[in-house]
């Protein structure tokens, strides 16, 4: 997808990281990443050469967290038979018209409030055209001219060094949120030298977030993204799993030299995690100065990340630069938003969309429960971090609090270090913690009256967690007896009914 | 005045009236006039449509122009259109949409549609298992056996 105008603005933004001397040469061959929370200078292969700084900008599609589609009453889930969530209006049958859903709006006016944005009361619905067969229509109904909300900003932390206890804040800016329509799904039958289309995403409801290019490195991209998806999850207005493409993100990446204009700028696709985003946009980066330094140029073109091998490669589908022929949409009139002050007075409640109304309600973004969990509990900064990424375990841990008369100080090392450290050895998330809030405060009573070891108490939670490792084993030593025939859901229930007995 | 009030005329397939200074105006518009007698098109600036930019088209739309009747109909088209430019339409705001005063209706985030696999997939000349069957890559411009595009031809 070309950004529109998007090599404009990058030649017009000033320049954004941090300028400073080199870090010295690296050696030739090594892939290790310059670029840090410090700054944006990334040396090239030899000692004495100008420095190459980094643009990263990413375009984030969120899938909104709906009932129904955008346009349309069919029902928005995750895998079900192909063509079973597709209305005549999903599938182009001439005749049907587009009717707009009132929850996506919102979830789109909750984002772009907690990112800063400024809401546009009155935004516009346009045509964007192109033929692909998981496009029914040949067109798909978006916000090029005027979206939802423009000029926000989001802010991430990163760790200097690696080190948790040096936490940084950096900001990008959020150019625009626009809704858009997702596309159907194509499976690629190269044996059979067609392709079958699955229309049950078609439709959905998109939320399209560019961002600025703003970024140097694939450690800020992810921690951007990272927060992002946090906020996303927050609000609810998407649920933000980048396995299941509810989070798609693609990364325009160049190198220039300093005083230097920008450099051309590829698109980076097919990025499925948070962990990949940071190596596709890293290893991306290292080849275009290689390239440029072997003299080579960099052309305007998409690239698709192949995880496996952990590089970038030129995706083949894409047919030059393409012209979508944007056009009004002629079947939607404008989306006018109100506030407190414009409402009007004798307008049904349900057709109206009120921002102030949804400001008042957002839920507190994960920046202020960090806030708010250093202040009531006096926790490091960093652990606020830890906690909350982590689904669930600040409301452990505050269970836990609740529940002892340990400090707060003290509880949280045993949160961090002990429990979450069981649990990502065992793959469990905090719902599946074998050791509850009230187990864990239990134990942490007793230490505290002395009346076990700390040692002690670390071994009573490996068992407990041992427990579910034992479990696991016992699972597979019944599938390899009956030779991959059981079901492992019903083999669990089960055991764990023997277990308990 | 708006330009799609123009529209009356267009669809009628006329020229918007000039006229003569004796002639009492029924319809005042402003901007300039062309010369020429009615009921035929005005030369204006003729564009001719370079062949680079029907390639363009034809790949776009994923039309073709088959013969030359059918680029000198577009040709028509174009000049026809054309005629817009003779309104002055400085300081006044663009529509784009009749629509622009209606209220843009909002609907309940409920689930009314889809479970219709069976009568959508009839529709479709090929299936496989409930799945559309389309070709692979993209959507080709059908190619009449043998034979070139007009355009191609008349490189």
């Amino acid at each position: 997808m070309v950004a529109r105008g998007c090599g404009g603005v990058w030649r017009r933004l000033r320049q954004r990281c941090a300028v400073r001397p080199g870090s010295g040469p690296f050696p030739r061959g090594e892939r290790a990443v310059a670029c840090n929370a410090r700054g944006g200078m990334m040396s090239a292969g030899k000692s004495g050469l100008t420095p190459w700084i980094p643009v990263v900008g990413l375009e984030i599609h969120a899938q909104i967290s709906s009932n129904s589609k955008l346009f349309s009453g069919s029902q928005v889930q995750f895998a079900a038979p192909p063509n079973s969530l597709v209305s005549f209006f999903d599938a182009s049958l001439p005749g049907t018209l587009p009717v707009l859903n009132r929850r996506c709006v919102e979830a789109a006016v909750m984002t772009g409030l907690a990112l800063n944005c400024h809401i546009n009361k009155k935004s516009l619905f346009d045509r964007k055209h192109y033929f692909y067969a998981d496009l029914p229509a040949g067109y798909q109904i978006t916000q090029q001219r005027v979206p939802i909300a423009v000029n926000g900003s989001l802010s991430y932390s990163l760790c200097i060094d690696n080190k948790m206890s040096q936490m940084v804040t950096k900001t990008v800016r959020i150019k625009q949120i626009q809704l858009e329509q997702d596309s159907g799904k194509s499976l690629h039958d190269d044996a059979r030298s067609q392709t079958l289309v699955d229309l049950n995403r078609a439709g959905v409801g998109l939320m399209e977030l560019v961002m600025e290019p703003d970024m140097c490195c694939g450690e800020e991209a992810a921690a951007a993204v990272r927060e992002l998806q946090l906020i996303l999850q927050t609000l609810g207005s998407s649920q933000a799993v980048m396995a299941e493409g509810q989070l798609r993100v693609d990364a325009n990446v160049s190198v220039h030299h300093p005083g230097e204009p920008y450099g051309v700028r590829t698109e980076v696709k097919n990025i499925n995690s948070i962990r990949f985003l940071a190596k596709a946009v890293d290893y991306e980066i290292q080849r275009q100065i290689e390239e440029l330094g072997n003299g080579g140029t960099i052309s305007n073109e998409t690239r698709a990340f192949d995880s496996k091998l952990g590089c970038t490669v030129p995706m083949r589908d894409k047919e030059g630069k393409q012209d979508y022929r944007f056009m009004p949409e002629p079947n939607l009139p404008p989306l006018i938003l109100y506030d407190a002050k414009s409402l009007p007075a004798n307008m049904n409640h349900q057709q109206v969309i009120n921002i102030d109304w949804i400001r008042e309600r957002l839920p507190d973004l994960p920046s202020v429960k960090r806030e708010k969990l250093v202040e009531q509990y006096g926790i490091l900064p960093e652990h606020s971090f830890t906690l909350l990424n982590e689904d669930g375990l600040p409301e452990f841990f505050e269970n836990v609090v609740k529940q002892t008369q340990m400090k707060p100080k003290k509880v949280i090392g045993w949160i961090l270090n002990d429990l979450l450290s069981y649990l990502k050895q065992h793959s469990l998330t905090v719902k599946e913690s074998p050791v509850s809030s009230f187990l864990l405060a239990d134990l942490l009573n007793l230490l505290e009256k002395k009346e076990i070891s700390s040692t002690a108490a670390k071994q009573v939670m490996a068992i407990k967690a041992g427990n579910q490792k034992v479990l696991n084993k016992l699972i597979g030593l019944v599938q390899k007896k009956t030779q991959g025939r059981s079901n492992p859901v019903l083999v669990k229930q089960l055991l764990e009914k023997k277990l308990s007995e | 005045m708006r330009v799609l009030s123009l529209g009356r005329w267009l669809r009628a397939g006329r020229v918007p009236p000039r006229e003569p200074a004796s002639r009492p105006s029924g319809h005042r518009h402003s901007g300039h006039r062309p010369q020429g007698p009615p009921q035929e098109l005005p030369q204006g600036p003729s564009q001719k449509v370079s062949v680079e930019v029907l390639e363009h088209l034809e790949h776009l739309a994923l039309v073709d122009f088959r013969d030359s009747e059918g680029v000198e109909r577009l040709q028509k088209a174009i000049q026809f259109a054309d005629q817009l430019h003779e309104v002055n339409t400085d300081g006044v705001e663009p529509m784009d949409s009749v629509l622009e005063d209606r209220c843009l209706y909002l609907r309940e985030d409920d689930v009314t549609e889809g479970n219709c696999t069976k009568e959508l997939l009839e529709n479709a000349r090929e299936t496989v298992e409930e799945y559309f069957v389309a070709p692979p890559g993209n959507i080709p411009l059908v190619k009449l056996e043998g034979q070139k595009t007009f355009l191609q031809g008349s490189k």
